[in-house]
């Protein structure tokens, strides 16, 4: 329960991580029935008695908060109190959850049997379950699963429910609701649903904040959310979201609670359900609006073999010890605490390090599959070969070396790798590759991407096919995207030592200072991209020194940085693995030196991108096709955006983007190496 | 110094007796007393002024003692020989375990006194995981050759002795008025260990022979530090160490008399060095009272409630100690302060008064007050309601405030308190009585369906004419059946206060067996109220686990007074410290770490105890730069040379 818990640690070898169990392998050997039927008695924080959903509306109705902004809301827009206050009440109604034990009983049944058919195995850490059942006893406690599937919160559901905890009420979004009957179906298992955007209503914002604090507050059940805010498409962490982590933290901060624990979980997924659809999504294909029969699409998702799923639950994180020192609570002392302000600098400083802090906890205790591995390995010596113009593919004894050789780097690095030690690495490259048999393809003992599946080898000199080029490398991309998630999968490993490596092949010499400089610039370009907590610069700089010294692949001295003879292949792999990245940035930089007009907006800017980015990929004059991901380039918008070399113009046009091209162009030069760092955009930013 | 201490809170019957010399005194004092009320009923009226009592500072220098003849100082000079040097309160009084492991109170001045206490001892071993076999007596007697020699200001001495007021540089004295009743402070005491103190007593008799030692400390560079009943719980009575001057300690105690009463404005004028008791006794005797009675006023004095900003439990009727005084009279380094008139508000720019109210002996010495007084009330009853829960009773309480319809006293204690209340039940003569209380358990926890380990009680006293009493009785009790309250008895409710003034003595009993502890009070708005008292009894819990502390601590609070616009809270925490290498310091770092949680959940850095040295660090973050700048600029104008040097507050 103390801040270690979310604080990085010095030498990521000690991590001390709790061993796991197969849940389903109980649901393999006994009734379903029974075990959705049977007894089922929580333990409840400090023994509350639960609470109706009725009883909950009322309290929330009834609260001094919503009383204030009702009369607040009738003042200002001159409308009846009555009318106001109907308005809260069906924004509640709308929102609240419906917790049902029989619907959970239901799910609990239907998903054994799902479950079961889908997956080999469901490992949960019992000592984590055993923490958490302790957490919920002592204070409220909100649970922060990491979020890349649909699936999720019906697993925690699941999982706590099996193992006889107190049910959460899961922060979900609206569009669920567009399900009908599964939409319900959630609100029965405990989801409350919440409008994606509210930015200016405050009614809703205050209905919202209220309900979540009531529940928490008075313990009747963990509060569940994603700090993601959505389901990542990428399998890469997403940036947190701070608006629920701010309701809450509320309670703790104003002194209506002793404390919050707040527990990370972390799902990972051997394969996951939604692959190949977030790919077309990046590329893209518009999502598809939420609807019950798309959940499931193809009844065929249910004959294969999705591997196991790992869920860890972390190590609680007291908000009171991660805020000793950082918050002055006093701040809420001279004005009654019902009436709603906007978080201080100092807080929102401190939540939005809390988030970070939890979503590397996430990160950390994120289990990684060889196939993790294998992707990263051969996305790499796709692009080299192609590159190249060699002959695709790797020998499978040559990827088997560099994936042991691999293996022990990220160990080293402090990886939660399931690696099964007791089985030749051969044979577990094997499999593994056959799980995703989807993705590559082994011929003449090569294994390399199953690119050509779709379109076959196009050659430009005569196309017999109907398919244009463009949506060949459209299909292309669906298997790299697809790929490059589960590479991305183990990004976090990597990114600190990825980014010194590359601020030494950047920096004009080996100067600590200017390879310090050029690493800041780089962390800071990409913050948008990956969980580099703010403000941590120095930290980051040393926990990478210290792995890249630690493995022999860097000397550091008090001027210098010298890479090693045998320290080489470690800076290339890690380059190599950050470089789609920063390609992908200059891209974007050059498209908006070269092409973005006066009018365009922040809705054109994707669109016109892509285009861009085809022209390029198709003329070869770009090598990584991964830069089609439309996650990506919304990441270099912001950091742009962030770092004011672009500006959005609020008016008439909504949203223009106005860029300052010497700047944009600038950061592409610095990107490129062609720049040194601190002269060019440092000054600046 | 601090009149409302750990605690010891009086009131009526619990009252002890003031004598200091035994039993064949009392015929004599009662005498003496009926003398005296007779004598002033038959005073005649002079210069057309009925009823002005006076006496005169001047009559009485310190050789007039003669006058008083047979007056017997309720505060003798030498204290140790009525009171412990390294406890609490009187000497004769002590909780023990007999022979039989059953706890007794000794002596004869108090109610529980020569009582068998039989739940104390299961309450005690069960709470605090103590045992009777692990004892931790204290040093018996002070050895005086542990203490260092006094550093004497030859030139001041010599100078002192030409005015005649006593003075004493003996080991005894000075170790007396070297400390408060802090728990650091006493367990040093009871180890025998001695830091910096006092190098020499003075006892001035009147506010001219405070004029004159002030003087002669100007002149000489001599440090100054006021000394009154001596219950500081802020380390105030601390030397500071740092201070290289002789330190004198100017104890008031032997000027205790009533100067004048005047029944026309009902105000009476009193020198400041007067406890509690005595002032009430001896207003008393001419059928008035102040209505003052912090928890502390056996000993604690009017000069030190004044220095502190005293509370006094009946407040709700009679005020807090800066609503009663209309007239301040201090000695400083530049002269006198007093106001040219006793009008009863002024509107002349800051009330210097609030200079002097909470200076904490910084800038002078108090000497003389003019006090509201009022007839003694007719009646007086008190009563007690249970509740359902803590939270029903603080909303209770609120509600109470809000219709202000606060009885003289109304206290709400937590479920622990009301435990820790039970177990101080002396021992039930008749099988009936015992009968009866198992009946009243049984009703309100069967019956009525109150959880044994949530319950709370509220205690009430009501004072005035007996028939206003009664429908006020009446108001409050209906009030509490709205929040499920009970009515519970006035056995319940008397108990209640007695416990008040029995917990100082308690504490000796713990540290006897490896158990310390202490109270804390702060203020807190309403809305605040439950809030604060969850998290700071959570945060010691919580505090002492991680600092080691083998068993569970008490942590445990009451609500002991209602205003407008919030509450006065005290808490009590306790623990084992069996296996712990420093048990202070695990101490005063959960008391801090209270503090903080306190500071934190928008509670006041002391409602009633002060600052002193203890709660210094937050005295800037509490009144902002500016308001330190100021009272600094107070203390540099009114003591340049800082001759009351005993560093509190700022």
């Amino acid at each position: 329960m103390t801040s270690n818990a979310v604080c990085s640690h010095r030498d990521p070898m000690l991590k001390k991580r709790d061993d796991f169990e197969d849940m389903l392998e109980e649901r393999r050997n006994s009734s379903d029935l029974r075990y959705a039927l049977r007894c089922y008695t929580p333990v409840l924080y400090k023994g509350v008695a639960p609470c109706k959903a009725n009883q909950l509306k009322n309290m929330v109705l009834q609260s001094e908060q919503i009383h204030y902004v009702i009369n607040q809301v009738s003042k200002e827009m001159g409308r009846a109190v009555d009318d106001v206050q109907e308005e809260a009440s069906a924004i509640l109604e709308e929102m609240a959850h419906r917790l049902q034990l029989s619907t959970v009983r239901f799910f609990a049944f239907t998903l054994s049997k799902v479950f079961k058919t889908l997956f080999r195995s469901i490992c949960v850490n019992e000592e984590g379950i055993q923490r958490l059942q302790q957490a919920i006893q002592e204070h409220p406690v909100v649970l922060l699963p990491s979020h890349r599937s649909y699936m999720d919160f019906l697993l925690m559901s699941y999982i706590l429910y099996t193992y006889d905890l107190a049910l959460p009420v899961i922060a979900a979004g609206m569009d669920f609701m567009g399900m009908k009957f599964v939409g319900e179906m959630l609100r029965m298992s405990g989801a409350f649903f919440i409008r994606r955007s509210f930015g200016g209503d405050k009614l809703y914002w205050a209905v919202f904040s209220e309900y979540v604090k009531t529940m928490l507050k008075n313990g009747f059940a963990p509060v569940e959310f994603f700090l993601e805010g959505t389901r990542s498409r990428t399998c890469k962490s997403l940036t947190p979201k701070l608006g629920l982590l701010n309701i809450v933290m509320d309670p703790f901060l104003k002194g209506e609670v002793y404390d919050v624990s707040l527990v990370p979980v972390s799902i990972s997924y051997e394969r996951i359900l939604e692959e190949s659809l977030y790919a077309r999504e990046l590329l893209g294909v518009p999502k598809p609006k939420e609807s019950t029969s798309g959940l499931f699409k193809a009844r065929k998702v249910l004959s294969e073999d999705y591997g196991s799923i790992h869920v860890y639950f972390g190590q609680p994180v007291s908000v009171r010890s991660i805020s000793q020192g950082r918050v002055n609570r006093c701040q809420f002392n001279l004005k009654p605490r019902h009436i709603p302000r906007r978080p201080s600098e100092e807080i929102h400083s401190f939540v939005n390090n809390s988030a970070y802090r939890l979503v590397r906890a996430q990160e950390e205790n994120m289990v990684l599959k060889p196939w993790v591995l294998l992707a990263s390995l051969l996305l790499q010596n796709h692009h080299q070969n192609q590159a190249a113009g060699q002959k695709q593919g790797m020998v499978l004894d040559e990827l088997t070396e560099k994936a042991v050789w691999l293996r022990d780097l990220s160990r080293q690095y402090g990886a939660f790798l399931h690696w099964p030690d007791h089985m030749p690495p051969s044979e577990v490259v094997s499999s593994s590759l056959s799980l995703h048999r989807g993705l590559v393809r082994i011929s003449e003992g090569r294994v390399q991407l199953a690119v050509e599946q779709a379109g076959g080898q196009v050659k430009p000199e005569e196309p017999h096919s109907t398919i244009t080029p463009e949506e060949d490398l459209l299909s292309q991309a669906v298997v790299v995207l697809s790929c490059a998630s589960y590479r991305n999968q183990a990004l976090h490993v990597f990114i600190r030592p990825a980014l010194l490596a590359s601020a030494i092949h950047t920096a004009t010499s080996n100067k600590k200072q200017e390879v310090y400089n050029s690493f800041s610039f780089l962390r800071n370009m990409f913050s948008n991209e990956f969980i580099l907590c703010p403000g941590a610069t120095v930290q980051d700089f040393e926990e990478a020194c210290y792995l890249l010294v630690k493995t022999g692949a860097l000397q550091v001295t008090q001027q210098e940085v010298l890479v090693t003879e045998r320290g080489q292949r470690t800076l290339t792999f890690l380059t190599s693995m950050l470089d789609p990245f920063l390609q992908g940035y200059q891209v974007v930089c050059r498209f908006l030196c070269e092409e973005a007009t006066e009018a365009l907006t922040e809705k054109q800017f994707i669109p016109a991108v892509r285009k861009f980015i085809i022209k390029h990929l198709l003329a070869g004059r770009l090598r990584y096709t991964e830069v089609l991901s439309s996650d990506l380039q919304k990441n270099s918008l912001a950091a742009l955006l962030r770092l004011g070399a672009v500006r959005k113009i609020k008016g008439a046009e909504q949203g223009t983007l106005k860029v300052n091209k010497v700047m944009v162009n600038s950061l592409e030069d610095t990107l490129g190496g062609k720049l040194p760092t601190q002269k060019a955009a440092v000054a600046r930013l | 110094m601090d009149p409302s201490a750990p605690s010891l809170h009086k009131h009526g019957s619990s009252m002890a007796s003031n004598s200091s010399g035994g039993g064949s005194s009392d015929r004599l004092r009662v005498a003496q007393q009926r003398l005296r009320i007779i004598a002033g009923h038959l005073q005649t009226p002079v210069d057309g002024e009925p009823a002005v009592l006076a006496a005169e500072c001047k009559a009485q220098g310190s050789k007039a003692d003669v006058s008083n003849v047979t007056e017997e100082k309720t505060v003798p000079r030498r204290r140790q020989e009525i009171m412990k040097w390294n406890g609490w309160g009187y000497s004769d009084s002590k909780f023990l375990f007999n022979k039989k492991g059953q706890a007794e109170f000794t002596g004869k001045r108090y109610r529980l006194s020569g009582m068998i206490i039989p739940g104390l001892k299961d309450w005690f071993e069960s709470t605090f995981g103590a045992s009777l076999q692990h004892k931790t007596p204290a040093t018996p007697i002070l050895n005086s050759s542990a203490v260092k020699p006094p550093t004497l200001n030859e030139a001041f001495v010599d100078d002192l002795k030409s005015t005649s007021i006593p003075f004493s540089h003996d080991a005894e004295d000075r170790v007396f008025r070297a400390h408060g009743h802090c728990l650091h402070e006493i367990f040093a005491l009871r180890e025998g260990k001695f830091g910096r103190i006092p190098d020499m007593v003075v006892w001035p008799n009147c506010h001219n022979d405070v004029v004159k030692i002030v003087e002669l400390a100007c002149k000489h560079n001599v440090c100054l530090i006021p000394y009154g009943g001596g219950t500081s719980v802020s380390s105030a009575l601390e030397c500071p160490p740092e201070e290289t001057r002789s330190i004198v300690s100017l104890d008031t105690s032997q000027m205790n008399r009533i100067l004048w009463i005047d029944e026309k404005n009902l105000t009476a004028h009193v020198e400041a060095g007067i406890v509690g008791q005595e002032l009430e006794r001896l207003l008393n005797e001419s059928g008035y009272c102040t209505g003052h009675e912090p928890d502390s006023m056996e000993f604690s004095s009017l000069g030190g409630w004044v220095a502190t900003r005293a509370s006094g439990m009946k407040k709700n009727i009679y005020g807090n100690i800066e609503d009663l005084v209309v007239h301040i009279k201090m000695v400083t380094p530049r002269g006198v302060i007093e106001k040219s008139c006793q009008g009863p508000r002024m509107s002349t720019g800051p009330d210097v008064h609030h200079f002097i109210l909470g200076s904490e002996g910084t800038l002078g010495v108090v000497t003389e007050v003019t006090m509201k007084i009022r007839p003694i009330p007719e009646y007086q009853k008190y009563g007690s309601v249970v509740f359902p829960n803590f939270e029903q009773g603080v909303a209770c309480l609120r509600e109470v405030a809000k219709q202000r319809c606060a009885p003289a006293s109304i206290r709400l204690m937590d479920n622990e308190q009301f435990k820790f209340g039970h177990a101080l039940k002396p021992q039930v003569s008749s099988l009936f009585t015992s009968f009866l209380d198992g009946l009243k358990t049984f009703y309100i926890t069967k019956f009525k369906g109150f959880d044994p380990n949530h319950l709370c009680v509220a205690t009430l006293l009501f004072e005035g004419n007996r028939e206003k009493v009664l429908q006020h009785e009446k108001q409050v009790y209906d009030i509490a059946a709205k929040f499920g309250g009970l009515a519970a008895g006035e056995d319940n409710g008397q108990r209640g206060y007695m416990l008040t003034f029995v917990i100082a003595y308690l504490r000796d009993l713990g540290m006897d067996y490896y158990v310390i502890g202490e109270s804390f009070e702060t203020s807190v708005p309403w809305d605040r109220v439950l809030d604060i008292c969850r998290n700071v009894k959570a945060r010691i819990i919580g505090d002492c686990k991680e600092r080691g502390v083998q068993f569970p601590p008490l942590s445990t609070c009451r609500v002991t007074q209602t205003y407008d616009a919030g509450a006065c809270v005290y808490f009590y925490f306790a623990f084992n410290y069996r296996g712990l290498s420093d048990p202070v310091h695990v101490y005063e770092q959960v008391e801090h770490g209270a503090r903080e949680e306190i500071l934190a959940n928008g509670g006041s850095l002391s409602h009633h105890h002060g600052v002193g040295k203890l709660r210094k660090e937050w005295m800037r973050e509490t009144i902002s730069n500016v308001g330190i700048g100021m009272l600094k600029s107070v203390k540099d104008y009114v003591d340049p040379n800082n001759i009351f040097g005993n560093r509190n507050l700022l």
